[in-house]
């Protein structure tokens, strides 16, 4: 066949496909449908046990040994899983003191966590206490807007990890708090804060432009919401000021959620914020279903919440 | 061409029309699952756990010293015995401290009432019972401050007429809340003399509002923490207790 005749062919099946309707549609929707799994938690501050029976306020909650049970089982339903942190791993219980967050990384890479962001109380026994634990994390740290490179982090964090799940790509990049004022400077040493929506713009450029994401994911430590006289970034701040994020993963101001709020970002479209309070009492789980089915563009994404 | 020819064309098409389709969002589910007692406990995971509880709580178990009476931050209104007890082990603890590392005393001490997380109560003194009083991670800082900053410090504790833990401190207020001595380790205070403030590193940094640790002409950090200046007084002393005296009060 010559090139001509080719171009000419290829042209009339074309033609033809987008003539064929139905049947040629149902052909690419047969086993097309894929579901990732996103199964998050914050602030557990180093509570690897429950609650005791006679504590006032959470008994017989959390608890990473019946964590480990949950996670394990929506794994077998769903091996399209992701399990982030969004960081205050440290401090809350003896298990830090004595331990120095040893026991909380080996744990959670026993529950195989994918990613975590670093929070304000990570810093508690200085950054070189954060450096220290790192052998015993099997899981990366994800942090965009801490600028590590004058401290002994340098190197050991990411800026965005890009996941494959089910030939899906799951870009994630996390975002800090302001630390001074909040961590004395001794512990967070020339760790640089930089501008969170600032550097959100550049991470969204990069992870749904270049990098082809399908689903981008943000784990902040910036806070829930300050209202809209603070001057503080929020997550909800941050979803408005920015696009292509589907998810904000939050923590820092243990807020207990009772489902995401669905946000409207720069685009007019919608942005999922979460975070399911501390102490690991609550995992969040949020699942994406993806289609090569159109009929996206005419119905939009539906959200159960 | 034949029409065979077309038809494994079209399924050509067809094939890269599949591959190349991008695949769309078009449902999203949201759930928050509750970590209960009805999920059962991983026992690998359990069994991996229990020597680090057990080394921690035979510990934290261990009896370092006996209180004589229960104590509480409430039991007072401008100064309390487990308040005065802990500024003073602050003096006590970190004085030596600080003047092996710089040839000066603390001056005085100041705390705060938020930082007593629980009652000292009588009995058995455990490592534990540190924990519960101060189970967050402050350390001791002392701030180089004028004796006009250490005014605005008593103006403060005189308007917030709360029993921040204070030591080498004295305050006496009138009955209309007009203070009417103010001393430090019995001697006046003089408004242009450096004086050495202990506190914590939370208050500080402007912490319940104390914006008079700064500017300051020096900052010295020891490394010390409130919990283990209690811990380290707890084991080397028998018995514990204190009294609420008159280091800040009211006349009638």
């Amino acid at each position: 066949m010559k090139r001509r005749d080719f171009i000419q062919q290829a042209s009339v099946g074309t033609a033809l496909i987008s003539l064929g309707g139905l049947g040629l549609q149902s052909f690419s929707t047969i086993n097309n449908s894929k579901k990732i799994t996103i199964l998050h938690t914050n602030d557990v501050h180093s509570h690897i046990d429950a609650f005791s029976p006679d504590d006032p306020r959470n008994p017989n909650q959390g608890g990473v040994a019946r964590r480990a049970t949950l996670i394990e089982s929506i794994r077998k339903e769903n091996p399209n899983t992701l399990l982030l942190d969004a960081g205050d791993i440290f401090q809350g219980t003896p298990y830090f003191n004595y331990y120095g967050g040893e026991l909380e990384f080996k744990l959670m890479s026993k529950l195989k966590y994918d990613a975590a962001t670093i929070g304000n109380h990570d810093y508690d026994n200085g950054i070189e206490g954060l450096y220290a634990q790192l052998p015993h994390a099997e899981f990366d740290f994800i942090s965009s807007n801490y600028d590590f490179s004058n401290t002994i982090m340098d190197t050991h964090t990411k800026p965005y990890k890009i996941f494959k799940k089910d030939g899906i790509s799951i870009g994630v990049f996390g975002l800090g708090i302001e630390l001074n004022g909040l961590v004395t400077p001794a512990n967070f040493k020339e760790t640089k804060y930089l501008d969170p929506i600032e550097v959100s713009q550049d991470m969204t450029r990069l992870l749904k432009e270049e990098k082809g994401c399908d689903l981008i994911i943000c784990l902040s430590h910036l806070g829930y919401d300050y209202g809209d006289h603070s001057s503080k970034v929020s997550d909800i701040k941050l979803a408005k000021a920015t696009e292509n994020i589907d998810l904000i993963i939050g923590g820092h101001t243990h807020t207990f959620l009772s489902k995401p709020t669905i946000v409207k970002n720069k685009a007019d479209k919608n942005t999922l914020v979460n975070q399911v309070g501390c102490y690991g009492i609550n995992v969040g789980r949020i699942d994406f279903y993806f289609d090569t089915n159109k009929n996206k563009s005419a119905n939009g994404v539906s959200i159960t919440v | 061409m034949r029409f065979t020819h077309l038809i494994y064309l079209l399924y050509f098409f067809i094939f890269l029309n599949c591959k190349n389709s991008k695949v769309e969002l078009s449902k999203i589910e949201a759930s928050q699952i509750q970590v209960t007692d009805s999920l059962n406990i991983d026992a690998s995971l359990e069994a991996f756990i229990a020597p680090y509880r057990n080394h921690i709580q035979k510990d934290l178990d261990s009896v370092i010293s006996y209180a004589t009476d229960t104590y509480s931050k409430t039991d007072g209104e401008l100064n309390t015995a487990i308040g005065n007890l802990m500024a003073d082990i602050a003096y006590k603890q970190a004085n030596p401290v600080f003047l092996k590392r710089t040839g000066k005393n603390i001056d005085m001490v100041l705390l705060n009432y938020g930082g007593i997380r629980s009652i000292l109560p009588k009995g058995n003194i455990t490592k534990g019972t540190a924990f519960k009083m101060m189970p967050f991670e402050n350390s001791i800082v002392i701030a180089a401050i004028k004796g006009n900053q250490v005014n605005d410090l008593v103006n403060y504790l005189i308007k917030a007429k709360k029993s921040h833990p204070i030591s080498k401190l004295k305050i006496v207020i009138d009955k209309n809340n007009v203070l009417t001595e103010a001393k430090i380790k019995d001697q006046n205070i003089i408004a242009d003399k450096t004086y050495y403030v202990a506190t914590n590193d939370y208050l500080y940094q402007g912490g319940d509002g104390m914006t008079f640790f700064k500017p300051n002409d020096s900052l010295y950090t020891l490394d010390y923490k409130i919990r283990n200046t209690l811990i380290d007084y707890f084991m080397k002393t028998d018995t514990i207790n204190p009294i609420r005296d008159d280091r800040f009060i009211q006349t009638k």
